[in-house]
């Protein structure tokens, strides 16, 4: 017995020693493991350090996919003073186990309600704030300009368009759209879109919130547009062998013509080879008339952990990632949209077209894998994958979903 | 003759030879108490609960495994594995062949034997990787020789009816060479003067195989069904990396589906997870059961 408790006492110090933080210093812990998110990170802690030089910064920069699972241990074992996660209902089960602070009160003294309101919805929870978003992308068809031009194709901006251009593009022997489902969240950017489409921005929150069976009629409308697509062999084939950038080349070796992404795309594109005047950006197009067109703008954020050391000069931190100035400088290194509102817009055509699509968006949704909460994602988007596969097993899946949907939201 | 002095007996001068066996044993059993046996019951006991791993543990008794008789991952998962199992055994006579051919004495014969035993040093994670790449519509040498001679092309780890034997192939692979190993230890120990004998009764090929050779190498096949069984059976890090499970949960096994629901992205279930966790440890059970019966038994009669 001794034994364990100065062995739980030997681990108790060393988990001491190693969050003991200085005053004026706070931890910072994320996953900006990409070069220009990490460039972006680097300029933000170097500029925050010059503004505040009482405060210093120690950054712990996380693997991308490992940061997802060590975030869960270090929120409850040994928590930094500032974290970075996601908005939507991605934060809510840390939100609801009481790990994330109350932030409202440095959305209150900022003036953030005001100079964040396009993302206010999506970090409240409970009616409180829970984190400050400085980051987010738009969703959309790049498309391939000069294909579209020799085939004689204007850019659709109704589905029946949309559908006459396919069939003209499969005629000519290219597939309409390149995908790559083997990580299933390329799926999800589908689903949305067309939900958003056919049944609306409110629908989509309430599917997504668990308050609508996936069996009902309205679901089933979304699944026999998106097979419009899929029965006629509109997207490339063996999809669910490749990851999303393996799609690319399809599109610029010129087999493939569209790719519904978000905007980091346009920068792997580029890397393959295309030019910018070779790669088009359109929004999703309408399906039905009588609806306003939300999009879809998956945001970044970061937290205040409830078991930080040093909350106070952690909202100094959230504060100045707040302020426009900061957003306007980070995204223009990550190549994304600032959201707050008083920043500079973007110079780069795709940002621009993505700004301007945003800022008269009716609604914006986060994405599917972060509107849902994980294990409905998991098994939603493993039935789109199948149905993108085995378009007439819909009914099948959209019972087995529905099996899921009573299980994860009770 | 005079009597020794009684000396005061202690506790320890009594009871020495009894008690030093079990001082040595002392390291190993904690070991195995604190990294096996707590966590076997510990999985047990999370398996009656509902818990994300965050807040609190909600008892919910045989809930999980009611749900997973309902589950028609489990099913998948539960086929996959007896799939592997049977097919994971090729590695055997796949492994005694390789050895037969490699035991002889010819210039180069150890280079061979290190180049057949490569695979297996290598780790599981670059074999799927390289069998990824293989496998990968377009440009994969597989799918090229497949599009040469069908003219059609099969990708296979997209295609739910060929994955899980792509990817036991791809674990065959480092497996077979295991198997090689432990024949060409155990052929090493091979009495030439029976064999010298059956040759002299006009025994060869098959028959001085069957007869001769294999009885001599049933401690080498014992080991070989054993690592087999139990590596068919943990088959994670190859469906991991080749395909998550994919496409839509049709090549999932056991481990990966328990790994999944309970530690990753999409998870946290650890209840449920922990459930699976205790399905596979009780057919696992069977196994080993059968294994250390007939073990101890043999050395019963050995």
């Amino acid at each position: 017995m001794r034994f364990l408790k100065s062995l739980a006492g030997l681990s108790l110090s060393a988990a001491l020693l190693s969050s003991s933080a200085f005053a004026g210093e706070i931890i910072l812990n994320s996953d900006q493991s990409d070069p220009a998110p990490r460039q972006a990170m680097e300029e933000l802690i170097a500029d925050f350090q010059a503004k505040h030089p009482d405060i210093t910064v120690k950054w712990n920069n996380f693997d991308h996919e490992g940061y997802k699972s060590a975030i869960r241990n270090f929120l409850t074992a040994d928590a930094p003073d500032v974290a970075a996660w996601y908005a939507g209902n991605r934060m809510e089960p840390f939100v609801k186990a009481g790990l994330f602070e109350d932030v409202s009160d440095v959305w209150e003294a900022n003036g953030l309600n005001d100079e964040l309101k396009s993302a206010a919805a999506s970090m409240t929870i409970d009616g409180k704030k829970w984190g400050v978003p400085y980051t987010y992308y738009q969703w959309g068809i790049y498309y391939r300009k000069d294909i579209f031009a020799e085939q004689g194709i204007t850019p659709p901006k109704t589905w029946d368009e949309l559908l006459a251009a396919c069939a003209k593009l499969k005629e000519a022997g290219i597939s309409p759209f390149t995908i790559g489902t083997k990580a299933l969240w390329p799926t999800g950017g589908w689903f949305d879109y067309l939900d958003l489409r056919v049944n609306g921005y409110e629908f989509h929150m309430d599917l997504t919130s668990g308050k609508v069976p996936y069996t009902d009629p309205r679901v089933k409308a979304v699944f026999e547009k998106w097979a419009e697509l899929v029965e006629p062999g509109y997207f490339v084939e063996n999809h669910a062998a490749i990851d999303w950038q393996d799609a690319i080349p399809h599109l610029v070796q010129g087999k493939a013509a569209m790719y519904l992404m978000g905007n980091f795309a346009v920068a792997a594109m580029k890397d393959g080879g295309l030019k910018e005047d070779q790669i088009g950006f359109l929004q999703f197009p309408q399906i039905n008339p009588d609806l306003p067109m939300a999009e879809e703008a998956p945001t970044d954020t970061f937290h205040i952990p409830s078991g930080a050391k040093n909350k106070e000069d952690a909202k100094v931190f959230l504060a100045y990632l707040a302020s426009p100035e900061a957003q306007s400088k980070m995204n223009k290194t990550l190549g994304q949209l600032p959201v707050n509102s008083k920043s500079e817009t973007p110079e780069d055509p795709f940002l621009d077209a993505g700004f301007k699509m945003l800022s008269n968006a009716y609604a914006l949704a986060q994405f599917y894998d972060r509107d849902a909460p994980a294990a409905m994602a998991k098994a939603g988007m493993e039935g789109f994958q199948e149905f993108m596969v085995k378009p007439d097993k819909v009914d099948d899946i959209l019972a087995r979903l529905d099996k899921v949907r009573e299980r994860a939201y009770k | 003759m005079p009597l020794a002095p009684a000396r005061p007996q202690t506790f320890w001068s009594r009871h020495k030879r009894s008690l030093t066996p079990w001082l040595f044993l002392a390291p190993g059993l904690v070991m195995f108490l604190l990294y096996v046996l707590i966590p076997i019951v510990q999985s047990v006991w999370i398996s009656f609960h509902d818990w994300d791993g965050l807040g609190e543990k909600v008892w919910i008794g045989i809930e999980n495994y009611v749900e997973l008789l309902d589950d028609d991952t489990f099913y998948v998962s539960l086929k996959n594995n007896v799939l592997w199992l049977l097919l994971y055994l090729l590695a055997i006579p796949g492994g005694l062949a390789v050895a037969l051919f490699l035991n002889q004495t010819v210039f180069g014969i150890r280079l061979y034997k290190s180049l057949f035993f490569f695979p297996f040093v290598i780790s599981q994670v670059v074999v799927g990787l390289m069998f990824t790449w293989f496998y990968a519509p377009d440009f994969g040498l597989f799918s090229a020789l497949i599009e040469w001679l069908t003219g059609e092309q099969v990708a296979i780890l997209a295609d739910e009816r060929f994955v899980t034997y792509g990817i036991i192939v791809a674990g065959l692979w480092p497996q077979t060479a295991y198997c090689m190993i432990l024949y060409l230890t155990g052929l090493n120990n091979i009495n030439p003067e029976q064999v010298e004998a059956a040759r002299m009764d006009g025994a060869k090929g098959l028959k001085l195989l069957w007869h001769v050779i294999l009885p001599q190498l049933a401690p080498a096949s014992f080991i070989a069904l054993v690592v087999t069984v139990i590596g068919s059976l943990r088959s994670f890090d190859l469906v991991s990396i080749m395909t998550a499970g994919g496409p839509y949960g049709s090549s999932q096994v056991l481990s990966y589906f328990m790994y999944e629901q309970a530690l990753s992205e999409y998870g946290f279930r650890m209840g449920y997870g922990a459930a699976i966790a205790v399905v596979l440890f009780l057919i696992m059970m069977v196994f080993i059961t059968v294994f250390i019966v007939r073990m101890l038994s043999q050395e019963r009669n050995g």
